[in-house]
């Protein structure tokens, strides 16, 4: 018996059935159950554990940098092409929303760049890191970095296939960002503390900042940094320079 | 914060289940999201409306129904479990914040209905 006012039945196998009236026909439709149980960040993290394995296979070394916006990504990736530019073949891939200034001012300090546009997204998850890496041609480069969306939430719960993580907190946003965006800071293998050169003008407490840091992160590595002036850089630019290497030799 | 990029991985899986299957038309997904997920529901449905009619042709008339996981937190001090949304961090019963979350992250899909 078909109820016009119950579009739908159940038969003994739980499935249902569902009416539809269609010129004066009944079509009759069956929609059963299937069981999926499958975690959305999972399916990334393999996603992005296959991406890494390509990666090694092609000897690229793939950084993901992440900040909030305006904590100097740009400005710092400039100084630090500049200063290893002849030594490795460099890729900067950047991941805005819209618009293209960064990509011009990579490309001006020497380093391939490439554009993504996310289209509204706040975050790189590994299967359009994966895209943008393959329209990039990143066979020749030895080092590229994914400069992430402008964000301190939804980055770091992606996995985008990078082999390290690194992210940039700035003097001005204060010390106590550690406690606020605590996964941002426990996914991070190095914490650049810029903007060192306004210290004097903010309550920026670096020691407690660091002891927040490592709350979170015991093994994060900090390195206060200025890409205005170049404080810390040596040092940065050593741990970058020995990550390549042996992302390298790892093959 | 993140749901039009959730909704994309969702329809992704979905499409592949579907393919397995040789399911041709989608009627309902089902979604298991834990309360502190960072996955806001109505933001989420939005999202899915728009990405499904854009993105999707046996997708694009798929209801999502979203079956919310409690968070639960655990302490590793005095043993106790309590909700997380109530107290957060810190264990009502002795203190601590030796705590870890048990369960409230999760972002799974449970099953669809499909033909």
């Amino acid at each position: 018996m078909i109820d016009i006012n119950k579009p739908w039945i159940y038969n003994e196998n739980n499935n249902y059935f569902i009416w539809y009236n269609q010129q004066e026909r009944a079509i009759m439709k069956e929609f059963k159950v299937i069981e999926v149980k499958r975690s959305i960040l999972e399916d990334n993290d393999a996603d992005a554990a296959l991406l890494r394995e390509e990666l090694k296979a092609q000897g690229t070394f793939l950084l993901n940098l992440m900040s909030s916006p305006g904590a100097g990504k740009t400005t710092m990736l400039k100084r630090t092409i500049s200063m290893l530019k002849d030594e490795m073949k460099i890729g900067i891939m950047e991941a805005d929303i819209d618009s293209d200034v960064d990509a011009q001012a990579i490309a001006e300090a020497g380093a391939r760049a490439i554009q993504l546009h996310t289209g509204g997204m706040c975050h790189l998850d590994a299967s359009m890191t994966r895209q943008g890496l393959r329209e990039f041609n990143t066979e020749d480069l030895d080092l590229v970095v994914l400069e992430n969306v402008g964000n301190l939430v939804c980055p770091a719960e992606f996995d985008t296939g990078a082999c390290r993580n690194v992210m940039i907190l700035s003097v001005p946003e204060g010390d106590d960002k550690p406690l606020k965006y605590p996964l941002m800071f426990s996914v991070c293998d190095v914490v650049l503390i810029n903007k060192t050169d306004v210290l004097p003008y903010f309550d920026f407490d670096m020691e407690k900042c660091q002891k927040y840091i490592h709350m979170r992160n015991p093994g994060a590595k900090i390195i206060p940094i200025s890409a205005k002036n170049g404080e810390g850089f040596m040092e940065w630019a050593q741990w970058l320079r020995e990550q390549v290497e042996s992302w390298a030799h790892s093959r | 914060m993140h749901e039009l990029g959730v909704v994309f991985h969702v329809i992704k899986i979905v499409e592949e289940v579907a393919a397995e299957n040789q399911l041709t038309e989608v009627e309902s997904v089902t979604l298991e999201l834990g309360e502190v997920s960072g996955v806001i529901e109505s933001y989420l449905q939005n999202c899915w409306k728009w990405a499904v009619k854009k993105r999707s042709v046996i997708l694009k008339n798929a209801a999502l129904k979203v079956e919310t996981v409690p968070a639960v937190t655990y302490c590793e001090d005095c043993r106790k479990v309590y909700g997380t949304i109530e107290h957060g961090k810190i264990c009502p019963y002795c203190g601590s914040a030796n705590t870890y979350l048990q369960r409230g992250n999760e972002f799974q899909i449970k099953e669809i209905s499909a033909c």
